[in-house]
């Protein structure tokens, strides 16, 4: 009979290994899926993780990865701040809508200006609308005692009729012949985000989620706030009888994560989107909890798990181009990635011995 | 604009009913100590293999068990993941609402476009599946409050490292309570693809998962409070839809925010009375959300 012994301290080589291991358990779970389903498995998993780095038309989804990627890790390496106190932000799709929506909403008011100043002060104002959506469940927790979980979770709804409402009502595109949507602003210069060095797909916002990591890494292990923000995800009571007060970090917490999130939507309507569409959101806020588990909550390892998790989204669309894989069948992926991670995470804190008999 | 009241009344009874299902399944498992934020995903999962069930059966009624199985099963990685290995609930809870969301819009894509069989009512016009979740309450009610196996439930999720020592199996408990909550929210979910819309389209739940996580906030982890907050969401939604069916002059995207931001409301209100009570403590089970680790 086996058992399990708690570790004193968390193993650091299964630490670089759960993450691994998860998904290669992916992989072999996924391609099983795919063969039930009357697919080539090793086609298919070919196609999804290694095709758009290496395959025929990898020209074209290479520059894609970062496209993917920045979103996703601007608004993970936020999130994971978060996690780490016990603060458990998931409304971050809600938090990009609003962003977008703020940031776009200073081009689109400045249109048809000229003038230097129009991008800072839209990502300014997406940072800003990020921030303020997720200072309501702050707010709400910290003085009501709300969940913050599922206040923020609820706003993703509210946000995401804010967005419908806009592209309907106030922001709808008056020479867009009627169609709903903004303005396009990749056809407004001074508002809009093209990549810095064609073709690399490397807009503002992968120099803001570089910028993200770097920060987020300075502030968990130099900074005394990240070390309160540790010390209150371990040991919660500690940290207060230590002077660290947990509204303060609620605040802190939601806010940044909020920021950030809000940032992503403003490069998003900025760049690769356009425009403020009836369904502008496209799930990064979801799965930017999913980058933040497999990288461990640590910034290094966001940076990585964006960059995987971005592939497995263009190997998708690859997959469901070539192989009519269904469109879907990423999220069934980054869902099973997700168990699995938290599954092999019981090696890093325990050791699994056989019981001695008494 | 008239209103029937009964009309009106029997409309808010089916808006309530998969939230009541899915509420209802979560009370259980919170009472047993767990947190489950996978309502969502069990939920859609209900309703698309209930509809599948019943789409291919023609048989509503089989859709609905098919529905139940279907949450109890995509519950069990869950249960695994935090009875057994331990894991972070609310993280795990997520990862089954994300995979749940993932796979009933992957299966779902050959059934988008064809219709279900139709349901013929119960008594007084009211659905067979209304009736039962009316009746689940007063039984969940009981069984929690009046009988032997509920008192045990509740000991696994007040004190999980007493009720270890009395003796009694706390990680077979939860494993039942969590398959149970599956089974509800399935049904629930299911209540919305067979008996409402008669059709599957993706993300059709729309977030009833995560209004359910907060009704059981809302009842104060009491069956009773259960159907008053159900019918309380069901009320906002059947207003809304009405008001937009009347054509009043708010943008369409106001009236639907309404159920949510009523949840957030009576979230804010039940908390805010719950932390500046009298009574010290919250109505929360003593073990919720933590895992039990037996060490002996």
């Amino acid at each position: 009979m086996i058992h399990l012994v708690p570790r004193s301290q968390s193993s650091l080589a299964w630490q670089f290994a759960t993450p691994l291991l998860a998904v290669l358990a992916t992989m072999l779970t996924g391609g099983l899926l795919f063969w039930v389903m009357g697919h080539d498995p090793v086609a298919a998993i070919r196609t999804i993780f290694w095709d758009p780095l290496f395959g025929p038309a990898s020209s074209y989804s290479r520059p894609q990865l970062l496209v993917k990627a920045a979103p996703l890790i601007l608004i993970a390496s936020g999130l994971a701040i978060g996690f780490r106190a016990g603060i458990w932000n998931i409304g971050a799709e809600g938090q990009y809508i609003i962003g977008g929506i703020t940031g776009a909403a200073v081009a689109l008011a400045a249109y048809p200006a000229e003038g230097m100043w129009i991008f800072p002060a839209m990502v300014l104002a997406g940072a800003l609308g990020g921030w303020a959506w997720g200072m309501v469940p702050a707010m709400l927790r910290n003085w009501c005692g709300a969940s913050e979980i599922l206040v923020s979770l609820m706003l993703v709804y509210v946000a995401q009729r804010v967005a419908a409402w806009m592209a309907f009502g106030p922001m709808k595109n008056p020479e867009g012949m009627g169609f709903p949507g903004s303005r396009n602003l990749q056809q407004y210069p001074p508002a809009s985000n093209p990549d810095l060095i064609a073709g690399t797909g490397a807009h503002w916002g992968v120099v803001a989620a570089a910028l993200a990591v770097l920060a987020a890494w300075f502030l968990m292990s130099r900074h005394i706030r990240g070390f309160h923000i540790r010390a209150a995800g371990i040991a919660p009571r500690a940290a207060r009888f230590a002077g660290v007060r947990p509204a303060t970090l609620v605040a802190f917490c939601l806010g940044v994560s909020g920021a950030l999130a809000g940032m992503a939507g403003l490069f998003e309507v900025a760049g690769p989107a356009g425009q403020i569409s009836p369904g502008f959101g496209s799930g990064y806020g979801f799965t930017a909890i999913i980058v933040a588990f497999l990288g461990r909550l640590h910034p290094l390892g966001i940076l990585l798990a964006g960059l995987l998790l971005a592939l497995t989204y263009i190997g998708g669309e690859l997959a469901q181009l070539m192989m009519q894989l269904p469109a879907a069948s990423v999220q069934v992926f980054q869902g099973m990635l997700l168990f699995f991670l938290l599954g092999f995470d019981l090696l890093t804190r325990y050791r699994i011995a056989r019981r001695v008999a008494a | 604009m008239m209103i029937d009241p009964v009309a009106l009344f029997l409309l808010l009874l089916s808006a309530s009913t998969p939230i009541l299902f899915a509420a209802l399944g979560e009370l259980v498992v919170e009472r047993a100590g767990v947190l489950n934020l996978g309502v969502e995903g069990m939920m859609i999962l209900g309703a698309l293999a209930g509809f599948a069930a019943a789409y291919h059966s023609g048989n509503p009624f089989l859709g609905f068990a098919a529905a139940a199985l279907a949450g109890a099963l995509v519950a069990l990685p869950f249960a695994a993941l935090t009875q057994f290995l331990l894991a972070n609930q609310v993280a795990s809870g997520l990862a089954l609402t994300l995979f749940g969301l993932g796979l009933a819009a992957m299966f779902g894509k050959p059934l988008e476009g064809v219709k279900a069989p139709g349901m013929a009512p119960g008594p007084f016009r009211i659905n067979w599946i209304v009736w039962l979740g009316l009746a689940m309450v007063p039984l969940i009610w009981w069984f929690l409050n009046r009988s032997r196996s509920g008192l045990i439930l509740r000991a696994v999720g007040e004190n999980h490292d007493a009720a270890h020592a009395l003796g009694y199996k706390v990680r077979a408990i939860r494993l039942g309570a969590i398959a149970f909550g599956g089974a509800m929210a399935g049904i629930g979910g299911a209540y919305i693809s067979i008996a409402t819309v008669l059709q599957w389209t993706e993300g059709m739940t729309a977030g009833a998962g995560w209004i359910a996580l907060a009704i059981v906030v809302f009842s104060s982890w009491s069956a009773p409070g259960v159907l008053a907050g159900a019918w309380l969401f069901g009320g906002v939604t059947v207003l809304q839809l009405r008001l937009q069916a009347a054509g009043v002059r708010v943008p369409v995207q106001f009236l639907s925010m309404a159920p949510y931001l009523a949840t957030i409301l009576v979230l804010v209100l039940i908390s805010a009375r719950q932390k500046y009570s009298r009574r010290a403590g919250s109505a929360a089970p003593g073990s919720l959300g933590q895992n039990f680790h037996a060490l002996r």
